[in-house]
């Protein structure tokens, strides 16, 4: 095969992959917009954005490793770096909403936490 | 584990020192030699290879991401779906688990995995109050946790 034509199928993969990974933010976005209570909202706003960007900052990895001959350590740490600190926020969001009595969508089938919360409660008094 | 670690690196300095070689290379070779070496001699340590512990990390990454991206496709198609067919809810998710750092690191997996979140954790560290995005069954959300992550993690720490 010649080089032209490996430089295309990578640089179609690249684009595919940076394309995929700004389809999903986008979809995640949306869904935030669309879903009707927080916790539902941070479920589409803390978890589809991960996987986008994991893609999208893999494909930029990948460009740089491959076609500017420079292995960029630091898009790896932006990965690291986001899967670490997105779980935290998204359970201190929904911890403190749930702490501070914002109701569920009035679809929700069933609730544990308020029910221990409940009972911890009169444990204490 | 750390000793071991720290005998692999001795061994690839030394592989350095006797090829007066200092690149990067020299380094990953010296550090294979050594791996193979202790990998040799694991029978004599207490606590076994530590390339198995290694083993077990890649393995826990390798099932997150297939969970990513598995989840991710079932949260996207709620999300575009015209009609919110979806029942959420909060389930308790009794853990096997037992120190702060698996507990953590259990937390956080189910929380990056699209679909469920983790809101509270018992102050024993022994529940995990979940909310999921689509409740099926409880129990079966309950036992593929259990099976997957939980099972995992367990491989990394013990």
């Amino acid at each position: 095969m010649s080089s032209g034509m490996m430089i295309l199928i990578g640089e179609l993969l690249i684009g595919l992959l940076v394309l995929f990974g700004a389809v999903i933010s986008a979809l995640s976005a949306f869904g935030l917009v669309r879903l009707p209570d927080v916790y539902l909202r941070s479920h589409a706003a803390t978890k589809s954005t991960t996987l986008g960007v994991l893609c999208i900052l893999s494909g930029a990895f990948l460009y740089f490793m491959l076609y500017l001959d420079h292995v960029s350590a630091k898009l790896l740490l932006g990965i690291v770096f986001v899967f670490i600190t997105a779980p935290v926020a998204g359970h201190l969001n929904g911890r403190a909403a749930h702490r501070t009595g914002v109701p569920l969508w009035q679809g929700s089938v069933r609730d544990d936490l308020s029910e221990a919360i409940k009972q911890e409660q009169t444990r204490e008094q | 584990m750390a000793l071991q670690i720290l005998l692999n690196f001795l061994i690839s300095v030394i592989w350095m020192f006797l090829n007066n070689d200092w690149s990067a290379s020299g380094f990953m070779i010296g550090y294979i030699i050594g791996i193979a070496l202790i990998g040799l001699l694991s029978r004599l340590w207490p606590q076994g290879f530590y390339m198995k512990k290694v083993w077990a990390v890649i393995k826990l990454l390798v099932l997150f991401i297939k969970e990513l991206f598995k989840s991710s496709f079932t949260v996207i198609g709620q999300v575009i779906s015209p009609k919110l067919n979806i029942r959420p809810g909060i389930f308790a998710y009794v853990t096997e688990l037992k120190s702060d750092w698996e507990v953590t690191l259990l937390a956080n997996l189910i929380t990056l995995t699209p679909g469920t979140l983790t809101l509270d954790v018992s102050r024993d560290g022994s529940i995990l109050y979940i909310h999921a995005m689509d409740i099926g069954d409880a129990d079966e959300l309950c036992s593929e946790i259990r099976s997957t992550f939980e099972r995992a993690i367990m491989e990394v720490t013990r």
